[in-house]
């Protein structure tokens, strides 16, 4: 039986090269492994190595050869013993048919399919009955934890003081004493290490909850969290699920300076694999943790330092909410502001003060960033007719650019006004407070957004 | 209490014939499939990257035969010959090399992504260094559950010089997490040498400053590499925390398909194939001792070729995924 030796393909990209160079003769024994020829394409020089062994019977390409395209065959190896002479012929044809053969790339395309519409889920409707209790966003966030821990044992949370400092910012109060070391550990300042290991240990089916002291020390861990953890699902084709909550402070916090200070909303979205969830008031801290951590795929939850200490009621009991649904959190017809985190405290406050002008904001709270829930959104402004987007972060590609570009495309024809955002000033964080406050977004710039998309009358 | 490092040349492992034989047919397995996909990335069938582990068969045969059932393994993007060892099916890995659905991530993960947790194989990672924090949780995991499993992490001596490594070392021991780190130190990462890379190129001395205890190992002597997995997950098992394997190795053809190979002299290349060969090293013992004859071994060798072929063939016949593959797998759908 004889055997072609194709012209192969070196690199990817490769679609033909000269033939420089052969290390073997006519009626030479070649071994698997032994170098038989040179090759060269415009990149550099290679060596093709024998695959199979045998007698190399023919040579059908001679040295020197340019412009030989990949897969066409270079010389016909026989199995020893074989005659030599015989097999010849056969090969000459099969050379002309391997050159016929179309390179793949060469295939027609198909059409990708449609990108399927993230499911639209139910909010959570309260059971009548249901008592409030006064919560700081800080406890509410410790409680989801708490409960998720009661509920579940593969349940842990792993950063730094988490522990025995009771965490920098205290959202893990008391889990210690609680839960003990085995599940509440403090790790030591290794941003990229622990998150790997947190992945790792939800690959093994473990239901980590990963605390950053803040997100700005993610950027050191967020090839885990991007490359290990939102992608291996799909490259997994299925298996490899990462069950996993990464959690902290994100954006501004007060006068801490530019590396301390960077709102990672727009970063996070962008990422097919994740989900990413950034709430304003406790009982959505709460009810959306504890849905992050039942979740079976990789969280990514932004909380907001400068929101821990403020209290909101919040359901008693087991409250879960879906992750993937907006809140409308004041309804109104004359403009829609939509929001997320701390940003939806500013247009809250902003509508109170259009109300007193007769101007009536609706206040949209995105509460989850991906899946983005564009339909309350899109709704919203069908009634409306005019958009203010507000964000902490920096506009350019940012979370506000995606919302308008959204409604520009699903309800142009209902637009009064072109959509405005609200963002911060375009550069890093300053520390002096009079820069710090001109340069964060405030109550004051929704109310000028609103006045300006406004103009011409409603 | 830090342990010196070892570095000591020992006497000639042992191993029984059963033992020889499965040895010798798991890396002629990985060896025969391996110039297989070579074989057929030439022919445009493999595309994009495509680390061959042809050289290094000893390494992953040797510590697998160390591992019981639940043990996990994770390890880089020159990962072919690890999925072999733990026991996947030819078939599915020759098909994802081949971006088809028959693949083991349905052709969504190429050669350096693929996953088995029912063979607890962990992957496949294609960002140097990465996997060795994740195996370290996977060890977390075992110590967490209180079983006696442990997680062996492979890296090469190109990863040994990420940060990363020496974070999960430091957590690793710390908290007596029962990984074993196998260093495969092929002498090159892409085309730089550990001597241009590394100001320690003693890999094994690494774990020092965080009290884990190394040792160098001929990779290129399965028996060796056995004895001195035993021992290392003897060690792990038993709670006493991680420990570091520098396994001396060898990768005869490029970093990847397209490596011209411009780095290192042919010579020196051809040294090792013909001398610390880790095939024809076990088949001369073999014989020697008696175990098998030559035309036994050929049998051998026929048996794999076949499973070889068969494994192209089906890469070839199973089809491209169905475009709606696109949208699948982004996420797991529905509440845990």
């Amino acid at each position: 039986m004889s055997v072609d030796i194709l012209m192969p393909a070196l690199s990817p990209t490769m679609e033909e090269g000269t033939l420089s160079r052969w290390l073997k003769k006519e009626g030479d024994a070649v071994k698997s492994g032994d170098i038989i020829a040179e090759i060269e394409t415009d990149k550099a020089t290679m060596e093709v190595e024998a695959v199979d062994e045998g007698i190399l019977s023919r040579i059908v390409v001679p040295e020197g050869t340019e412009g030989v395209k990949v897969n066409a065959i270079i010389a016909v190896l026989s199995s020893e013993g074989e005659d030599v002479v015989r097999s010849a012929p056969k090969s000459a044809s099969a050379l002309a048919k391997a050159e016929r053969v179309a390179p793949e790339a060469d295939k027609p395309e198909i059409a990708a399919p449609e990108q399927p519409r993230a499911k639209v889920v139910a909010d959570a409707s309260l059971p009548a009955g249901t008592t409030f209790t006064e919560t700081t966003v800080r406890d509410a966030l410790r409680d989801a934890m708490a409960e998720e821990m009661r509920r579940d044992e593969r349940v842990f949370v792993m950063g730094e003081e988490v522990a025995q400092y009771q965490g920098a910012y205290k959202v893990t109060r008391e889990l210690l004493q609680e839960f003990g070391e085995r599940r509440v550990i403090d790790t030591p300042i290794t941003e990229h290490g622990f998150a790997g290991l947190g992945v790792g240990a939800a690959f093994a089916g473990l239901r980590p909850v990963v605390e950053f002291m803040t997100f700005n020390f993610a950027m050191q861990a967020i090839d885990h969290i991007i490359n290990s953890a939102a992608k291996t699902l799909y490259m997994s084709g299925g298996q490899m699920g990462c069950p996993i909550v990464f959690r902290g402070p994100n954006g501004a916090a007060s006068r801490v300076g530019a590396q301390h200070s960077q709102d990672y909303s727009a970063w996070y979205a962008q990422i097919p694999g994740l989900k990413v969830i950034a709430p304003y008031d406790a009982a959505d801290a709460k009810g959306l943790l504890k849905a992050a951590i039942r979740d079976p795929n990789p969280v990514v939850f932004l909380e907001h330092e400068l929101l821990y200490g403020q209290s909101f009621p919040v359901p008693d009991g087991d409250f879960v909410l879906p992750i993937g649904k907006a809140a409308v959190k004041r309804q109104g017809t004359d403009v829609t502001l939509v929001a997320h985190s701390r940003m939806v405290g500013y247009a809250l406050q902003a509508a109170e003060r259009l109300a007193a002008d007769g101007i009536s904001a609706e206040v949209i709270d995105l509460r989850t960033l991906r899946p983005l829930d564009t339909d309350t959104v899109v709704e919203s402004v069908k009634k409306t007719s005019r958009l203010v987007c507000c964000e902490e972060g920096w506009r350019y590609f940012g979370v506000g650019a995606e919302i308008a570009a959204t409604v520009v495309s699903e309800a142009f024809d209902y637009l009064d006004a072109p959509p405005i955002r609200v963002h911060q000033k375009d550069v890093p964080l300053p520390y002096a407070a009079n820069l710090e406050a001109l340069s964060l977004p405030n109550a004051d710039d929704i109310v000028a957004a609103v006045k300006k998309v406004c103009e011409g009358g409603l | 209490m830090a342990t010196k490092p070892k570095s000591a040349k020992k006497a000639p492992a042992k191993a029984s014939k059963a033992d020889m034989l499965k040895f010798y047919s798991d890396m002629l397995l990985i060896r025969r499939f391996e110039e297989k996909a070579g074989q057929l990335y030439g022919m445009g069938k493999i595309a994009g990257f495509c680390h061959l582990y042809i050289g290094q068969e000893a390494v992953v045969t040797g510590m697998q035969a160390c591992l019981k059932d639940g043990d996990q393994v994770i390890t880089g993007y020159r990962d072919h010959g690890h999925m072999l060892a733990c026991g996947l099916d030819p078939n599915g890995v020759m098909a994802e090399l081949t971006g088809r659905i028959g693949g083991l991530s349905r052709g969504k993960g190429g050669s350096m992504h693929m996953f088995s947790k029912e063979k607890n194989f962990y992957g496949g990672h294609g960002i140097v260094g990465a996997q060795v924090p994740l195996g370290t949780g996977l060890a977390f995991a075992n110590k967490y559950r209180g079983n006696d499993n442990v997680s062996l992490a492979y890296f090469g001596d190109g990863a040994a010089n990420q940060g990363q490594v020496y974070e999960a070392f430091n957590m690793a021991s710390l908290w007596k997490l029962p990984v074993i780190y196998v260093i495969e130190n092929n002498m090159y990462a892409m085309g730089t040498s550990v001597e241009r890379a590394s100001a320690e190129v003693e890999l094994f001395k690494r774990g020092i400053s965080f009290e884990i205890e190394g040792e160098e190992v001929d990779g290129m002597d399965v028996l060796a590499v056995r004895e001195a997995g035993e021992k290392a997950v003897k060690h792990a098992r038993a709670g006493k925390g991680p420990y570091i394997l520098e396994m001396k190795t060898y990768r005869y053809r490029g970093h990847s398909m397209s490596d011209p190979a411009k780095y290192r002299k042919r010579e020196e290349v051809d040294d090792i194939r013909t001398h610390h060969d880790p095939i024809e090293g076990l088949k001369g013992q073999i014989i020697e001792q008696g175990y098998a004859t030559e035309d036994d071994l050929k049998k051998i060798d026929n048996e794999i070729k076949a499973i070889v072929k068969e494994a192209a063939d089906f890469s070839l016949a199973s089809p491209e995924p169905d475009a709606s593959e696109l949208w699948t797998d982004v996420l797991i759908e529905g509440a845990a």
